[in-house]
């Protein structure tokens, strides 16, 4: 090193006057005054939105307007969505279903960052985003076929309804524990960066879920790796019965975000144009500038945890109803959608009494579908059968033999 | 700590291993002849730079893997390959088994590193809830088969609670991923490179008081050994001894003891845990009439019993004595006491007699 480097003397100046420290990872500032950082700021991290909730647009509102078409079809599915839930919500009651898990409430963040993205852009899902899988084409018969684990589902019956995945579509399979999708997001997001797509990966998780080890991980991996993720919350309020003043201390997500280095925005859930328009310009920057976004969608769980639940035991009824009558999505944007123009009342008649004869008809023709067969109970384990299951698959099959009362009917052996 | 645990290798005694099998691979190197002296560090290493030369679509990464790994098994390879195929990962084993899924489930082969096998339970439900079920829950539409976690496993002179464990059998209860352990370095090399191959996520557990200890003629090559194939290392009559990595050269040198005494001893690599070979096994124990099996991590629910129970099954009518279980003691991995903790020669030696006289 020579006397005449300007680094040096840089550093030579710094040091004597102490004003920062060479550190690894850039120069930090010294301070004579012993002060901790507040864990919260005096002013919460305000909510992003472009319509009040009357479903008007706000006048300085920053966003890109939507063509009719697009917005149509955003309102379309978000009905569709909503029905299929009652629907199919209805069927788990009558006993025709095992098991469901509704998205109500949440309709515009399922639908409308859905509609932000490029059929290119891969999803890993947690359990209440079906609307993103409905926008990209899922057909209802399709859902249909899931949740009663016939022949026809994707999954083969193996897993309970609602774990959808569509490999076409760019929609990886769901599994039931809190986010540990989110660290395989990094993955996934890290090739599509390798191969220079033109894509990013969006991944949902809700406010439980950020609690979970596997969050803080895929943030970190994400921010480290300069990997395209867009992380989307749906803050919610409750993960079941745990609200979310029990599940953390910190002004909720968004804010997270800053601790690993990752930009972040929070956003009216319940507005479908704001959650749009934050969706479209969040995976812009992170395929131009490589960087992981993290959304935090303000939203409420109108619906209970699942089928398996009675939220009405944990919350006031009138929170619920509140977010469910004047806090509605659909209503929302539906309220928007006609002050265009571009829906009227005999288009939503139209409109509500083709999706629920869709639904009727899909609902009886996946109940009539055969079970998978038998020999998808072992396939799929591996590539192929090793001896051990080879094995057991002979065995089951001779004990079916001699029980075939034992066993269900409808799956064929 | 890496310059603690380069150190480990000097309390260790000379470990080698004679082996004695005919495949030929196809591309015409014969994988049990010829080859330089090579340590097994330096065999995964061989290993990692032919994946990653074969295939533009392998990646290598995990905790300070850039500079070579605190064994050094990663060494040379970001020179070679550079920072994005070869990087360090933020400190989080779930972290890492998890991006190694998403990778892989993007037609990758994702090498992932943790950095002890004491290490890997963080990332427990990634493998068994994920990785594990990646392919069967989706109906063959998603797999993340390219995924291959390597982790040194096992006792190593003085690693105490968290340098040691064997845990394996945790492992072995999960459908869906395979579980590998090579003995030796052309072992090593040439299983792991058909791990890295295999359509199915794997956990490969390499040995680490190996590494350096021993040393065998391992071929340059690519060349690739099958899975799920035992193989008997050393024949005999009188009792079947099986076990895998590490601790196969103990046994060894138990049946070269126990020979001395007159007892013919037949040696079985179990090689793949998951699945097995059942067959070798039996095949072994039926011309032999006993067994006796020996690994390091505790005895209760460890793979032993999981042999034990099948082979008692598959055998009873030709047993002659009860399936015998040389393994480790039911208590943490202790430091002081490592050598009353682990199942050493003259353990298995007792064990041998006793129930060869039965």
């Amino acid at each position: 090193m020579h006397c005449c480097d300007s680094a040096f003397f840089d550093n030579v100046l710094s040091y004597f006057l102490l004003q920062e420290m060479d550190f690894p990872g850039g120069k930090v500032a010294f301070t004579s005054k012993l002060e901790f950082i507040p864990g919260n700021s005096d002013r919460r991290v305000p909510c992003y939105r472009v319509l009040d909730q009357y479903g008007r647009l706000l006048n300085d509102a920053h966003f890109e307007q939507v063509s009719e078409e697009v917005a149509v079809k955003i309102y379309s599915n978000m009905v569709a969505l909503q029905m299929m839930d009652s629907i199919l919500y209805e069927a788990q009651r009558q006993g025709r279903i095992s098991f469901y898990v509704t998205s109500m409430g949440e309709e515009a963040i399922n639908i409308a960052s859905a509609a932000a993205l490029s059929d290119d852009d891969v999803v890993l899902p947690q359990y209440r985003e079906p609307g993103v899988l409905l926008w990209r084409g899922f057909t209802l018969q399709e859902f249909a076929n899931q949740c009663f684990g016939n022949k026809f589902d994707y999954g083969k019956g193996r897993q309970m309804p609602i774990h959808y995945g569509s490999n076409k579509l760019n929609y990886f399979t769901i599994s039931s524990p809190i986010a540990t999708q989110l660290p395989q997001a990094v993955g996934v997001a890290y090739s599509l960066k390798m191969d220079k797509k033109e894509a990013c990966v969006v991944t949902y998780v809700g406010d439980g879920g950020t609690s979970e080890g596997d969050f803080h991980a895929s943030l970190n991996f994400a921010a480290v790796m300069d990997a395209p993720v867009v992380f989307i919350c749906r803050n919610n309020g409750w993960a079941i019965s745990t609200h979310i003043t029990e599940q953390f201390r910190s002004d909720g997500v968004a804010i997270k975000g800053r601790a690993y280095g990752i930009p972040s925005i929070r956003v009216d859930g319940n507005d479908a144009l704001a959650v749009y328009n934050t969706v479209k310009r969040a995976r812009e920057i992170a395929i131009n500038e490589h960087t992981p976004i993290l959304i935090e969608a303000l939203t409420y769980r109108v619906g209970s945890h699942s089928t398996s639940d009675d939220s009405t035991k944990y919350r006031p009824i009138d929170e619920i109803e509140c977010w469910k009558m004047e806090r509605n999505p659909v209503n929302k944007f539906r309220k928007w959608v006609e002050s265009n123009g571009w829906w009227s009342d005999e288009a939503e008649v139209d409109l509500r009494a083709a999706v629920r004869k869709k639904l009727l008809q899909v609902i009886q023709n996946a109940e009539k579908a055969e079970k998978p067969p038998l020999a998808e109970l072992f396939a799929d384990v591996y590539d192929s059968l090793p001896l051990n299951l080879r094995e057991q698959e002979t065995e089951l099959r001779e004990t079916i033999k001699r029980h075939p009362e034992d066993y269900p009917s409808d799956v064929p052996v | 700590m890496a310059a603690a645990l380069r150190r480990l290798g000097s309390a260790a005694h000379w470990r080698g291993f004679s082996t004695a099998c005919q495949e030929i691979n196809k591309s015409g190197i014969h994988p049990q002849h010829g080859g330089k002296a090579t340590n097994l560090c330096s065999a995964i290493n061989q290993a990692l730079h032919i994946a990653l030369e074969s295939d533009p679509r392998s990646y290598v990464f995990g905790e300070d893997v850039s500079f070579g790994g605190v064994f050094r098994c990663t060494t040379g390879l970001v020179d070679q390959f550079g920072k994005n195929r070869v990087f360090n990962t933020p400190l989080c084993e779930q972290g890492i088994v998890g991006f190694g899924i998403g990778l892989a489930a993007m037609g990758n082969q994702a090498i992932a590193e943790i950095q002890f096998a004491d290490y890997i339970f963080p990332a427990f439900d990634q493998i068994v809830n994920e990785a594990a079920k990646f392919r069967y829950r989706s109906g063959n539409q998603f797999n993340c088969g390219g995924l291959t976690i390597r982790s040194p496993y096992g006792a190593v002179g003085h690693g105490g609670h968290y340098h040691s464990q064997s845990p394996e059998a945790f492992f072995c209860h999960v459908p869906g991923i395979k579980v590998v352990i090579p003995r030796s370095p052309r072992q090593a090399k040439g299983l792991l490179l058909s791990c890295i191959r295999d359509p199915n996520p794997v956990v490969f557990f390499e040995p680490k008081w190996l590494y350096r200890q021993s040393i065998e003629q391992v071929p340059e090559g690519d060349y690739m050994l099958p899975l799920s194939e035992a193989e008997v290392i050393r024949e005999g009559n009188d009792i079947t001894l099986v076990g895998w990595g590490a601790q196969l050269s103990v046994m060894e040198q138990a049946c070269v003891d126990a020979e001395k005494e007159g007892i013919s001893c037949e040696l079985v690599d179990l090689k793949t845990l998951l699945p097995w070979d059942k067959e070798t096994v039996e095949a072994s124990v039926r011309k032999t009439g006993r067994l006796l099996i020996s690994h390091e991590a505790p005895v209760t629910g460890g793979f032993g019993a999981e042999i034990s129970a099948s082979i008692v099954e598959r055998c009873f009518l030709r047993l002659e004595a009860p399936v015998a279980r040389v393994c480790g003691l039911d208590t943490p991995f202790p430091l002081v006491f490592e050598p009353f903790y682990l199942p050493t020669k003259n353990k298995i030696l007792d064990a041998i007699k006793a129930t060869v006289k039965y």
